[in-house]
């Protein structure tokens, strides 16, 4: 009886430790890590507001990581896998670590691009969800690691917008001229119109994206702008009442104006995978593969689950009943809640580049 | 003599080298990627692509003739009152003037979509006052608007220099010979001006023609300026990078083009081969 | 009319300056909007403060305006020399004509010429990461020099051509009458040179972006940041730097009409 009330005790002191804040962490977790590369540098490549930045009393992961190992962190963000390909493929940057969606992943092994991660080193990989393992891009596992998975959906703000019908064709309503945005990166902005015309989002015949491209021009009039993080801002303070984003953000959005309502479209959303890889042209190879298993450690999952505000593919928060997004149903719905998805695959580099030009030609229209 | 001379030139040495290899051999460089594909083999097909982007190119060309005749509108009197006043508040006002210029044009241009924002400040102004609000922002209004502001004091500044130059005794023997207000301005103050009106209509009008970042934030992201069409390109991929650079050849070109048909105005004492 | 041109450049002055006054409001913001007042803090003042992000990137900033400028001031002084003492017209106009290129040329094309070059040679030597540091140093240097040409050149233009020889005459070997005799009659221009390239290089974000890799400027992590919801952190360090800019420039003034006083007693 005693021993249990002991582990009982423990576990409630170490409970408390960890709710009063991470950087109060024992000796003992420091010990964990491996301090041989202090000194050397990590350059890492990520999405804007894709991790736990320290602020509102959160763990700022890059600086728990500095401190850890001593190895200085050179953080900088991308807004599309786009804009991250071309860095990466100009050869005028190199990274350590990046974090691209599934389709970009496929597309970086096929062109060479990434570096084969090492599992062994990665201790934490068994907290990731059987599910996403092995998945279509990296069918064996060997170049990334799951960082979180999500869907697409339409925010809304029912104080400007009222209540729409919950199709895509609400972006394209004449109703809210002005006040609806739309994707600034191509396949997400396709998405939106493949949806509606109930093209496949991966579809190999140029004459569906050719259509997309059309309905997209459309909807130009009524569109108020195309963005990507500046949604924030503008769906939050009610500069504009609708738009389409990841649900994730929208459950970040919520925090900060509570009138915002979401919901998957009837006709059927994406569904992607956004996986830490390292490229083939990486300078600190051993830092990249601690700072992935780092970014796996429950607590650091926990933290950056809560910031970001995505689905996490780690076992370890999304059964712990004190994850704040415990249960969600934006971001965990129930087999029979769950819309129509699809992933966006690497499509055959003719047609990637008749759609990246299309794109341009919606752009400029 | 000739030594020392020589002596002199031979200093400048590092600099053409520095020039040659940072200024003309960047521009030769983007000339071969604007005239080869993505293998490396000659094509005019960058050039003849070009005719896509003519939407984006005609509305940058107007959007920044029309804010360079603004700021100038704005900027004429505005310099022109400045010679007349005391030497120290003029010195005061060219400070206050200047000193936006410092300022990140970033930041400068951020803050005003809070105040043009459809909840902004001159909106809650106009729904406070009971008056309906103005959509102003993300249109091609806010994003001339942001052109004026941003390169404003290019305009002011040279014209300033220039007509502060204007001797005094020159306007006042004109109006004893008995010219009024308006034609001295218009013999007098006008011609002497005319340098600097020409520096401030190029300082501007280049920086607009070209410029990325205004359009994307005060205009909505939906008609993108030739620059903003040379930036995405830049971050779609190497694969476009031939097609980015033609883009910028052009503009370079047309450019240049500019400030040829300027500097036939102006009696520059820089002679310039363009 | 008096009264009106005071009202007409009230007016120019309110323009100018509604949209600082709008960041400095927001700077004090005690919300974490740069849209909507919540209060008043002085928070994100304190927030610049442990920020690594801005700190370094000041730093970074920082260290390239000033190794940038001074670079470009001495090898623009020198080369200002060199023009100026060039016969051939031709050679004179070509000098000049490649001189103006960076100043005249839309900053983007000077970016992406450079950023191509420096991708092109790092590809060539087999670089796997070719833009950093040194490029957007050099890129700096390179969009600083015709400014400090051209302050410089006008002041060689005024001084008088036998000064030199002047001191020649009276023994100074031509290094000693270089310096002893021309740099003192042109220094106002290479002050004027320095500043400049120096404020240039502060405030350069188009060329940066193009060629700074994870070299990051402040103008470069300003914009990161505006791409998503601006805090007021960014505010109030563009209001502290607002009035560091603001005390410079008053003292310079200061200075300035202090020395004219003298000169004129």
């Amino acid at each position: 009886m005693k021993k249990i009330i002991a582990i009982f005790l423990t576990f409630l002191i170490f409970s408390l430790c960890c709710s009063c804040g991470y950087e109060y962490a024992d000796i003992e977790y420091r010990a964990k890590f491996d301090r041989s590369l202090a000194g050397t540098e990590l350059n890492v490549y990520n999405w804007g507001e894709y991790v736990s930045d320290g602020s509102d009393d959160t763990i700022d992961v890059n600086r728990e990581f500095e401190k850890m190992t001593g190895i200085k962190v050179n953080y900088s963000t991308y807004e599309s896998n786009e804009t991250m390909y071309s860095q990466l493929k100009s050869g005028g940057v190199s990274y350590d670590i990046i974090i691209p969606s599934d389709y970009m992943i496929e597309r970086l092994i096929n062109e060479n691009m990434l570096k084969k991660i090492d599992l062994n080193k990665i201790s934490n990989f068994d907290l990731i969800d059987n599910q996403y393992k092995n998945l279509f891009f990296d069918k064996n596992n060997e170049y990334s690691v799951t960082y979180n998975v999500g869907m697409v959906g339409i925010i809304y703000n029912p104080t400007i917008v009222g209540e729409p019908e919950h199709s895509w064709k609400t972006l394209w309503d004449k109703k809210y001229k002005d006040m609806s945005l739309n994707f600034s990166n191509p396949r997400d902005g396709f998405m939106t119109a493949q949806m509606i015309l109930g093209y496949s989002l991966n579809s190999t015949k140029m004459s569906e994206w050719k259509e997309a491209a059309e309905l997209l021009k459309k909807g130009k009039s009524v569109l108020q702008s195309y963005v990507m993080d500046e949604i924030y801002g503008k769906m939050e303070t009610g500069e504009a009442g609708i738009g389409p984003y990841y649900a994730g953000d929208y459950l970040t959005m919520l925090e900060t104006n509570s009138d915002l309502k979401f919901f998957y479209p009837n006709e059927g959303t994406n569904i992607f995978v956004d996986s830490v890889c390292i490229p083939s042209s990486v300078k600190n190879y051993e830092a990249a593969l601690m700072y992935i298993n780092f970014l796996l450690d429950p607590e650091i999952a926990l933290a950056n689950a809560e910031y970001i505000g995505y689905a996490s593919p780690n076992i370890s928060v999304v059964n712990n009943k004190d994850y704040y997004y415990y249960g969600n149903p934006i971001l965990y719905p129930k087999n029979e809640d769950m819309p129509y998805t699809e992933y966006y695959h690497d499509i055959d580099p003719k047609i990637r580049s008749y759609y990246e030009n299309l794109w341009i030609d919606v752009k400029l229209y | 003599m000739n030594k020392k001379s020589f002596g002199s030139r031979l200093v400048a040495a590092p600099y053409y080298v520095w020039a040659a290899i940072f200024i003309i051999v960047p521009l030769l460089i983007m000339f071969y990627f604007a005239l080869t594909d993505q293998n490396g083999a000659f094509t005019f097909a960058n050039i003849m692509g070009i005719a896509k982007y003519k939407k984006a190119f005609l509305i940058s060309i107007i959007y920044a003739v029309i804010a360079t005749v603004i700021t100038l509108v704005i900027s004429y009197p505005m310099s022109y009152f400045m010679t007349k006043m005391k030497i120290s508040s003029q010195r005061m006002i060219l400070l206050i003037v200047m000193l936006p210029m410092w300022m990140n044009f970033l930041i400068r241009t951020y803050s005003l979509i809070t105040i043009l924002a459809n909840k902004g400040i001159i909106n809650t102004i106009l729904t406070s006052l009971g008056l309906k609000p103005l959509h102003l922002i993300n249109t091609p209004g806010a994003v001339i608007l942001g052109m004026v502001y941003d390169f404003i004091p290019y305009m002011i500044l040279p014209i300033y220099s220039v007509m502060s130059k204007i001797d005094n005794s020159l306007l006042e023997a004109a109006s004893d010979l008995g010219s009024n207000g308006f034609s001295r301005l218009k013999n007098i103050i006008l011609p002497l001006s005319l340098p600097g009106v020409i520096s401030g209509i190029t300082m501007v009008f280049v920086p607009s023609v070209s410029t990325f970042y205004i359009s994307q934030k005060l205009g909505g992201n939906k008609n993108l300026l030739i620059g903003d069409a040379i930036e995405y390109l830049f971050n779609v991929g190497p694969d476009f990078y031939n097609i980015a650079s033609a883009l910028s050849l052009v503009l370079m070109v047309m450019i240049l083009l500019c400030l040829a048909v300027m500097n036939r105005f102006s009696s520059d004492e820089e002679d310039l081969i363009v | 009319m008096k009264t009106l041109s005071k009202i007409y450049v009230g007016l120019i002055v309110f323009f100018l300056y509604a949209p600082v006054a709008v960041m400095i409001f927001f700077s004090f913001n005690g919300g974490e909007s740069v849209w909507v007042l919540d209060g008043f803090s002085f928070d994100w003042y304190k927030s610049i403060v442990t920020n690594q992000y801005m700190l370094s990137a000041l730093k970074n900033t920082l260290i390239v305006a000033i190794i940038s400028a001074v670079i470009s001031t001495v090898l623009g002084t020198a080369a200002a020399v060199g023009i100026h003492a060039i016969r051939s017209k031709f050679a004179k106009k070509l000098a000049n004509t490649v001189t103006n290129i960076p100043m005249m040329n839309a900053d983007i094309v000077t970016g992406i010429s450079l950023m191509l070059l420096f991708i092109f040679v790092g590809e060539l030597i087999g670089l796997n990461e070719s833009l950093g540091f040194a490029t957007v140093l050099i890129a700096h240097i390179t969009f600083n020099l015709p400014y400090v040409i051209l302050s410089v050149l006008p002041k060689l233009r005024q001084t008088d051509k036998n000064l030199q020889e002047a001191a020649l005459d009276l023994g100074c070997t031509p290094l000693q009458s270089f310096f002893k005799a021309v740099i003192p009659s042109i220094s106002t221009g290479i002050f004027t040179g320095f500043i400049m390239a120096f404020t240039l290089s502060l405030d350069d974000f188009v060329i940066s972006y193009f060629t700074c890799g994870h070299y990051q400027t402040l103008p470069i992590v300003i914009y990161n940041m505006t791409k998503k919801t601006v805090t007021p952190d960014v505010y109030a360090l563009s209001t502290v730097v607002f009035f560091a800019v603001f005390a410079l420039l008053v003292l310079y003034n200061a200075i300035q009409n202090d020395s004219e006083k003298r000169r004129s007693k």
